[in-house]
């Protein structure tokens, strides 16, 4: 829907803050005039690429913060191997079976559920924020669209239902 | 400060204060965090009619130092069947997503230094997907958990990682459907801009007022997505002793227990930028710094609801959860967001 709205009016969708900010790191990747566009930002958020270096500094910090204290405790702590110690914590019982054995499938089926409604949320996120523009014709066109996208949705939703996907007992 | 401008340029004098800034936001959540701990066995404590912890230390101040000298001076055990690389993987995967979205949550709103031209806002990291930066990061979070659960190889932890598994994909849909009614509100991902909205009218403009019913579906999604009570089935004790973290010890325990703090707050966080204005609240236009106090005091009131829900709520049954989930909480989702789509079209600016 999207990806048709942008054809048919491509300065509308070019204007609203993901997209643009999408198309301004494309342009930016160009070596032609798109300079001034990458440039600007409609609300102050810092250019694009330089926006995201704190992200990659911290993730640094998140990496050495739980490195460093596992690193100090190999030095301090005791290191004593016994293989009775490193057998499977069974509440004192010799575990008889492996631990990796079949289990239930209904956990396949939630994955899969889970998917399908997933991918439905990551689109209603862009569909959100061009939702409210100051075109009202485009509003009631993505209202409408957007009816239609969750009817569908609900009506997978009720099949599965029906048909016991969403049973757990 | 203007001579670090003049010295370096504007563009590395933003990076060395962003530098500061991690370090310090850093720091901050981190006591924070670990202050939650004690907080919550002194609470829990005064429920049940005992004290807690109040030795180390007046009043057991110092208490998350000594259990933080514990955990790093007990013997750690690896069990010799498990798989040993994801094994040592997991926990690590699991503290830094805990970690990575703290820093694009506005702590205050922008502060001018007195005396030169510098004004910048509290805030760490501030892009324009800020919103879907934290849902994509806390969704890598599950990973760390169903490996621990698998790579261990004990039934236990299979079946506490299985569960973790199912429960934080569940719950993980109703949480992101919820925030999307805040987002038709406001029009953008970028959470300082979010914030930014729900100034004036004394309040009224906090998003809580427009969403009340996504509130508390984002309220229920988010202790579910924390594996807290009455959520906690992941590690029911009575009946999978630990659940996926049964065969770790001593600092690779301390980190999936941390990374679960980090989380309550994280998204304690969330809800405050989200629902309750963030730093909004009375003199902040004429003393920019209340805002942090404001942001901050309003994250610790969240934290106590979970001690306190923690205190008095039993356990779900885990088809009660996934019912719950998945028959309840999605299609009040679903209608929250078609109420709120329409209400916007008729009445919408």
């Amino acid at each position: 829907m999207l990806i048709l709205r942008l054809l048919v009016d491509p300065d509308r969708v070019a204007n609203t803050a993901p997209t643009k900010h999408m198309l301004s790191l494309l342009l930016q990747a160009l070596p032609t005039n798109a300079a001034p566009v990458a440039a600007s930002n409609a609300n102050g958020a810092g250019s694009p690429l330089t926006a995201y270096w704190p992200v990659m500094i911290f993730f640094v910090f998140a990496i050495i913060f739980p490195v460093l204290p596992i690193v100090l405790g190999r030095l301090l702590r005791p290191n004593i191997y016994q293989k009775e110690k490193m057998r499977p914590y069974e509440c004192g019982i010799d575990p008889e079976t492996e631990a990796h054995d079949r289990f239930t499938v209904r956990y396949y089926i939630v994955a899969m559920l889970f998917l399908i409604f997933d991918v439905e949320t990551i689109f209603l996120l862009p569909w959100a924020i061009i939702f409210m523009g100051d075109d009202f014709t485009f509003t009631k066109f993505a209202l409408l669209e957007m009816f239609v996208f969750l009817g569908i949705l609900v009506l997978g939703y009720y099949y599965a239902w029906r048909k016991g996907a969403l049973e757990w007992a | 400060m203007d001579w670090l401008n003049n010295l370096v340029g504007p563009t590395v004098a933003r990076g060395i204060f962003q530098f500061i800034g991690i370090n310090v936001a850093f720091v901050v959540v981190l006591m924070i965090v670990a202050y939650t701990v004690l907080a919550e066995r002194r609470v829990l404590g005064f429920i049940q009619g005992r004290l807690g912890p109040n030795r180390v230390g007046p009043g057991g101040i110092l208490q998350p130092f000594a259990d933080l000298l514990k955990f790093i001076f007990k013997e750690e055990i690896v069990p010799d069947k498990s798989t040993r690389f994801i094994y040592f993987l997991a926990p690590f995967l699991a503290i830094t997503c805990a970690l990575m979205p703290i820093i694009v949550y506005p702590f205050g709103p922008e502060i001018h230094i007195p005396g030169t031209r510098i004004v910048f806002p509290l805030v760490v990291a501030r892009f324009d997907v800020a919103l879907l930066y934290v849902l994509a990061i806390t969704s890598v979070g599950v990973y760390g958990i169903a490996l621990a659960g698998w790579s261990s190889n004990n039934k236990y932890s299979l079946m506490g990682g299985l569960r973790s598994a199912a429960q934080l994909i569940s719950y993980e849909l109703s949480l992101g459907l919820s925030l999307v009614g805040v987002v038709l509100l406001s029009g953008t991902l970028d959470l300082y801009e979010i914030v930014g909205q729900q100034g004036g009218w004394h309040g009224l403009r906090w998003n809580i007022i427009f969403q009340p019913l996504g509130f508390i579906i984002y309220l229920i999604s988010a202790i579910a997505e924390t594996n807290r009570v009455p959520f906690d089935l992941p590690e029911a004790e009575t009946e999978l002793v630990a659940g996926f973290h049964t065969e770790y010890s001593a600092l690779k325990f301390a980190l999936f227990f941390m990374a679960e703090y980090v989380n309550m707050f994280t998204v304690s966080m969330l809800a405050t930028t989200m629902f309750f204005g963030g730093w909004q609240g009375p003199g902040v236009s004429t003393f920019p710094l209340l805002g942090i106090f404001y942001f901050l005091g309003k994250v610790i009131c969240f934290l106590f609801l979970y001690i306190w829900l923690r205190g008095t709520l039993p356990r779900f049954r885990f088809d009660q959860l996934m019912n719950f989930g998945w028959k309840f909480l999605l299609p009040m989702a679903i209608l929250n967001l078609i109420i709120t789509a329409t209400v916007v079209f008729f009445f919408g600016t």
